[in-house]
């Protein structure tokens, strides 16, 4: 045990020594020298993994406080701060890497003040400005628990519903917004991706990214804190999940049907790998898994289609931002060394941040996790349907 | 009324003096390697392309509906009523939006700069503002990049093919392209082989944007009162558990008394 986690301490430090070399190339040479983007290309990894995914994987926060506050499913509280916590995590990363892509990061603060409302980025800078400080109270409490605040405490409680609505709503709008970012290229993303439909499918898809980042995280948080979800809330999410796959799955193809690009899927082209890499990872397999009751039912089961379906999305956001431009721009994209090594040094930092806060907050409710039966049977009138399928 | 070019390729000699005159009026060093170069930089905001004996010119449109300007956060590039799409520097945070969005790729990035702007043709709007043409149309020697109203330059465009029809193709590029553009050009070979692209749609593209964010101001209300709805009702059903049953009571105190117990 001991040994590991020196090895993985060793490997942290060396990601983390590439990527500081990166972010000194990075802001001492400016942004030709870092990475592989050209007039052709001007948007490249960390826009389309770190932005798009990023956030897209943050999704988990909003999808699950609605689910416990609004819609009163109260036995996945166990989740919601590991989950809020990812989620606030997950945008602060995300704002450290437009500092590292704008390329005048000291101006991040523009839109304050200069202000274009017609521009999807001016609307998704905003919200997503707003939806970090939403996130910030609804982690706050568990901070004040921690240093015995309670007063404090007490208030963010009874603010906790507005909260929680109004994340929501701006998750909505920024989640959905991400892919409008794309609508005005039409003659430029390819029509496999390219649609008008690209807010909807980018607020579905978070979605189903929230509820397969909560299986993803308990299995892991079982596997490296020992602490997990009860096997009961995992099938209520597969389940979940399912519905909204397929719901984006039948939306996805109604959309391709209608614009008369299914035919072009059948015919080999770099873009027909792409699209069908995307389809088996985000839908195909995991609804194939989730449709088989064994799976569904297993902890195991339940990680790998998770795990498939996060694959998948983002894949999918790569397709929109990255791999879907290169034929109308006639280059092919590959990032440079020092683009990934910064990408990889944030999302490192990422994990490690989330570690150190298990450790040192009230993040995983241990000893209450096991209580949760009693008092779901009392709240909620729906658990019937927790074996159904068995 | 507002500004435009016509530019007539089977005018044009390839003399390229429109790109001499832009370099000085931009203060860009101009030689003859960069006279070579046939595609638009951050030192080049024009370029006069050939392909055999035909020229073509390439530069920003100045659109009068421009993706770039739509797309800016901070309002960096905005449509002036004389016509130029002008950049403002000192607002610009390097988004590249602009050069993502551009129908025509036309902005270009400072890439090797520590502070990078975003470069393009402006339309000279000093120049225009002044009274006068564009550096490139007054340096024109053979009228085949000719400053003037849009109106009329359109009505000259067309007076061309009327008269010529065998020398030019039945279309002014940047008539309705995007939803027209201040740059309009006449030429007797297709547009494409020099890279403009031939099935733009004739709708300005910021419209397909403000299609999805105009509904945001409904949204917000629509989608507060839903959810609160919703808590309201699940809400409700929990006062109703609660004030109901004494067996659920019983039930609630003894699976309590259970958890004090462990
Ligand atoms: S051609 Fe491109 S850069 Fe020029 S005004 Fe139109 S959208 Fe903007
Ligand atoms: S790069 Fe500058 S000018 Fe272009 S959209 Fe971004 S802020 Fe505006």
């Amino acid at each position: 045990m001991k040994s590991k986690l020196t090895f993985w301490k060793v490997v942290f430090v060396i990601l983390m020594a590439a990527g500081i070399y990166a972010t000194f190339v990075r802001f001492t040479r400016g942004l030709g020298p870092t990475t592989n983007l050209t007039d052709q290309f001007p948007w490249g990894i960390w826009v389309g993994f770190d932005v798009l995914c990023g956030v897209m994987l943050a999704a988990g926060g909003f999808t699950l406080t609605a689910a416990v506050h609004i819609f009163n499913l109260k036995r996945l509280q166990p989740i919601v701060r590991p989950t809020v916590l990812t989620a606030f995590l997950g945008y602060l990363l995300v704002s450290v890497a437009l500092m590292f892509d704008l390329g005048r990061p000291y101006r991040i603060w523009h839109p304050l003040i200069m202000r274009n409302p017609h521009s999807v980025m001016f609307e998704v800078a905003y919200c997503v400005m707003l939806y970090t400080t939403v996130l910030a109270l609804e982690f706050s409490p568990i901070v004040l628990e921690r240093f015995h605040l309670h007063r404090a405490m007490k208030i963010i409680h009874g603010a906790v519903i507005p909260l929680v609505i109004i994340g929501v709503l701006l998750s909505t709008l920024h989640q959905s917004s991400l892919g409008s970012l794309y609508l005005i290229m039409p003659e430029k993303l390819h029509p496999f991706w390219y649609s008008p439909l690209l807010p909807v499918f980018f607020f579905i898809s978070a979605i189903a990214v929230g509820l397969a980042m909560t299986i993803f995280e308990s299995s892991l948080s079982s596997k490296y804190f020992g602490r997990e979800l009860e096997i009961g809330i995992l099938r209520e999410l597969g389940r979940v999940l399912a519905v909204v796959l397929c719901v984006y799955a039948v939306l996805r193809f109604e959309d391709l049907f209608h614009r008369g690009v299914l035919g072009k899927m059948l015919q080999p082209s770099y873009e027909m790998t792409l699209v069908w890499l995307e389809l088996a990872l985000a839908l195909i397999v995991p609804l194939a898994l989730l449709s088989v009751p064994k799976i569904r039912n297993s902890a195991n089961g339940l990680y790998v289609a998770a795990v498939m379906v996060l694959l998948g999305f983002i894949t999918n956001r790569l397709n929109v931002s990255i791999t879907g431009l290169e034929s109308s721009a006639g280059v092919h994209y590959i990032p440079r060394w020092t683009e990934l090594a910064i990408t990889v040094a944030i999302t490192a930092s990422g994990l490690a941040v989330f570690s150190l806060a298990v450790k040192y907050l009230p993040i995983f409710p241990v000893p209450e996790a096991r209580t949760v039966p009693s008092t779901r049977e009392a709240v909620i009138p729906v658990p019937v349907l927790d074996n159904a399928g068995d | 009324m507002s500004k435009a070019l016509l530019y007539d390729a089977t005018l044009c000699i390839g003399c390229k003096a429109c790109e001499q005159a832009c370099a000085d009026h931009n203060k860009l060093p101009y030689t003859t390697a960069i006279g070579a170069e046939e595609k638009q930089s951050d030192h080049k905001y024009t370029v006069v392309l050939t392909k055999g004996e035909h020229f073509m010119r390439r530069l920003c449109m100045n659109c009068l509906d421009p993706a770039c300007a739509s797309v800016c956060p901070v309002g960096a590039l905005r449509k002036t009523s004389a016509g130029p799409v002008i950049y403002e520097e000192g607002r610009c945070m390097g988004c590249r939006y602009c050069m993502a969005a551009c129908p025509f790729g036309v902005p270009k990035y400072e890439w090797g700069k520590v502070l990078p702007r975003v470069r393009k043709c402006t339309m000279c709007p000093d120049r225009v503002a002044a009274g006068q043409p564009t550096a490139c149309a007054e340096a024109c020697p053979t009228g085949a990049t000719k400053f003037g109203e849009r109106d009329e330059l359109i009505a000259e465009a067309r007076q061309r093919i009327h008269d010529n029809p065998e020398k030019y193709l039945d279309h002014i590029y940047g008539l309705t392209e995007v939803g027209g553009t201040s740059v309009l050009l006449l030429s007797g070979v297709a547009f494409e082989q020099f890279g403009y692209r031939a099935e733009l749609p004739g709708d300005p593209l910021p419209m397909l944007t403000y299609r999805v964010l105009s509904r945001i101001p409904d949204i917000i209300p629509l989608g507060g009162v839903l959810l609160g709805g919703v808590w309201w009702i699940t809400h409700r059903r929990k006062e109703v558990a609660a004030a109901e049953g004494p067996r659920n009571n019983a039930q609630n105190g003894t699976s309590k008394r259970r958890r004090d117990e462990e």
